[in-house]
């Protein structure tokens, strides 16, 4: 019993240690002088292999979702006679909850590990210690225009989610299934708000986006520099940000929707 | 070469994305870019607010004159308080207006109604409607439905 | 402990653990300038951990490293990063950054410490690589280069500064003896021809013993032996001649710590 304690403990430290060093790895690469001129051709890049490479999934995704959205949506409505609401469904779905945390898990997933692995790597192949040596911190060279990359990059990849899920149920709500097209795009209009629905649904996108590229640098920084700590790493960047992401949904949409 | 494609890319994802917002703010959740600045202010008091939120549309014939922006317990008169923002230029709603607390489609959301009377002084910022009817509550209306079915 | 005429590293009671293991106690160690100096030992001494210590990466528990009148664990930011462009390391794996040429590559340091024209830039580098031999090579991309071309072009970026130490860590270990001899060969040409100060840290006796000047043998968190090649050649100590000579036995044991092997048959017989 007192073994079970003690590795428990042990286990529980080691994690807040791990949470210590990240924020001071964030702090360190975020916060301090930015210097714009040598940081934009590098924050362009990543945002090129964060974002534009993500898009593809992000689109076929939401697309699908949308597009099922719309048929399901109809199905449950069209018993109340009320299947002109579904637009106003798919609007709402989509735009408070499924394009920031789907975007966000897809994200994940993809650019994410991708980062954990592109990072983990170089701390095992030294380029990061080399960088060091001669002169350059490699968090601010390396891991501060991931970072703001992810952070840029996931309200935008939401958004086009939303759009490209709205689209896709008005193709199959309207042209499928026979609703009417300005019952579809009024009822919508109607309940859908710019600023509650919209802009939390963007808001939640950012706090997605921060939380989830952080946990994917820290996690290619301070992985054990072996092939088999690079696999833990990115294994632990998906499950660890896809948890937080909808740990923090739940807060936010509380925050937000709820009566407080 | 490599670089001016991956900006290139990168402008565009960044425009893509601010497009779409925009697409989302106008026809999603009809935002009206027209300016809603100037309101006045009318109360009006009923018994049951029923599902009545603040943000709910207030309508005359159907047409959007305004908004509620606000609903209090009125405690000297133990009665619902709801706050109104007009439009400035419908300013042709007699004293004895009426308001309506109506609900769009079966499941839909609750609005307010507002009927003109036939005085002609017109309601000015911070008066109160006096002639107001309720929510229907469900429960109330069984209640009349077999209280009418009793008595025949 | 031999008093050289120009020591450029002076490292004094330096006292450095990792999780509680001490890597170094209390050592003492001099680099004489513009000569090769060898730190040799054991896998797993620390040998590269002194070298990250020199460069400032790590900070020591105790002690100090004084290069040139500077002592590196104290030196701030700004002052580090500028001892750093005196530096120059060669990594054992080459550390080459993935997502650059080979030019870049060695244009790197050159960008980050100086402020020269492009065509300067230029000049300097095909002079660099034409050093190691690669001057043809500048195009291409490190996932493109074997090994050893790889190893040349970080020694390339090394001294691209032209420095007053050059640092290598492992340079010969997996090498094919043909590039084994091209790094051996450079690393004592350039450090002849620029007159830099180099310290090679390795486990290959052969090799090293060629071409260092003085030679340091670190095992069990001290020093346990230092002198020119020669001189340590003729060290009687065992831990040092099974070291030098390569026995398989003698104080580092052969056999893993187990029973005696009657008592482990005769058991597992029954």
């Amino acid at each position: 019993m007192l073994n079970f304690l003690q590795n428990l403990g042990h286990a529980g430290l080691k994690r807040v240690a791990a949470v210590g060093r990240s924020g001071q790895m964030l702090a360190q690469a975020v916060i301090a002088k930015p210097a714009p001129l040598e940081m934009l051709p590098l924050l362009i890049k990543q945002i090129y292999f964060v974002g534009v490479l993500s898009l593809i999934i992000i689109v076929v995704s939401g697309l699908f979702i949308g597009m099922v959205l719309g048929l399901q949506g109809y199905t449950i409505l069209v018993d109340y006679g009320s299947e002109q609401a579904v637009g106003q469904m798919v609007a709402l779905s989509l735009v408070r909850e499924l394009a920031p945390v789907v975007a966000a898990l897809l994200f994940a997933g993809r650019a994410g590990s991708a980062l954990t692995a592109e990072i983990g790597l170089m701390k095992a192949t030294e380029q990061l210690s080399s960088l060091e040596m001669i002169g350059v911190d490699p968090l601010r060279r390396i891991i501060a225009p991931r970072f703001w990359a992810g952070f840029i990059c996931l309200p935008i990849l939401a958004t086009i989610f939303s759009l490209v899920g709205i689209w896709g149920g008005a193709i199959v709500g309207i042209d499928w299934l026979g609703i009417y097209e300005g019952s579809f795009w009024a009822n919508m209009q109607n309940s859908v708000d710019f600023g509650e629905d919209i802009l939390n649904g963007l808001i939640k996108a950012v706090v997605f986006g921060f939380v989830v590229t952080w946990v994917a640098v820290f996690q290619g920084y301070d992985c054990l520099p072996t092939s088999e700590g690079i696999s833990q790493a990115t294994t632990r960047t998906v499950v660890y940000s896809s948890l937080a992401v909808l740990g923090l949904d739940f807060v936010l949409t509380a925050l937000m929707f709820g009566d407080f | 070469m490599r670089m001016r494609t991956v900006e290139i890319s990168v402008g565009a994802f960044m425009l893509a994305g601010i497009i779409a917002l925009v697409l989302l703010a106008l026809n999603v959740s009809g935002l009206n870019l027209a300016s809603q600045g100037d309101t006045y202010k009318v109360y009006a008091r009923f018994e049951n607010v029923g599902g009545l939120t603040p943000r709910s549309k207030v309508t005359m014939s159907g047409v959007q004159i305004g908004q509620v922006t606000a609903i209090h317990l009125d405690t000297e008169m133990l009665m619902a308080k709801v706050e109104l923002d007009i439009h400035k230029d419908v300013d042709y709603l007699s004293i004895d207006s009426s308001a309506q607390i109506l609900t769009a489609g079966l499941l839909g959301e609750q609005y307010i109604g507002i009927t003109v009377g036939a005085e002609d002084d017109v309601l000015a910022d911070g008066d109160v409607i006096e002639d107001t009817q309720s929510a229907l509550v469900l429960e109330e209306l069984v209640g009349k439905f077999l209280f009418n079915e009793v008595s025949e | 402990m031999e008093s050289f005429e120009d020591v450029i590293i002076e490292i004094e009671q330096l006292s450095f653990a990792r999780n509680e293991r001490p890597i170094y106690k209390d050592v003492n160690i001099r680099i004489p300038r513009g000569k090769v100096t060898a730190i040799m030992g054991p896998s797993g001494t620390g040998k590269t951990t002194l070298l990250r210590l020199i460069g400032g990466q790590l900070i020591p528990d105790q002690g100090s490293i004084v290069l040139d009148g500077k002592n590196i664990p104290e030196l701030s930011r700004k002052d580090l990063f500028e001892v750093r462009a005196r530096m120059g390391m060669l990594f054992q794996s080459g550390a080459l950054f993935t997502d650059m040429t080979v030019f870049e590559n060695v244009a790197f340091p050159i960008r980050v410490h100086t402020d020269l024209s492009e065509a300067m830039i230029r000049d300097i580098v095909l002079m660099k690589l034409n050093a190691v031999g690669l001057r043809g090579a500048r195009d291409l991309m490190p996932s493109e280069l074997s090994g050893g071309m790889a190893r040349r072009v970080a020694l390339a970026r090394a001294i691209a500064l032209d420095p007053d130490l050059v640092m290598y860590d492992e340079p010969f270990t997996g090498q094919d003896p043909i590039a084994m001899g091209v790094l051996v060969k450079l690393i004592k040409h350039l450090n002849q021809v620029l007159g830099h100060t180099s310290i090679v840290v390795s486990h290959d006796i052969q090799e090293t013993m060629g071409i260092a000047d003085y030679v340091y043998l670190i095992a069990d968190a001290g020093v346990i032996a230092q002198g020119t090649p020669e001189e340590l050649r003729k060290v009687e100590t065992p831990q040092v001649k099974q070291f030098m000579h390569g026995l398989p036995d003698g104080p580092v044991p052969f056999h893993f710590p187990a029973d005696e092997l009657s008592a482990d048959l005769m058991g597992a017989g029954r």
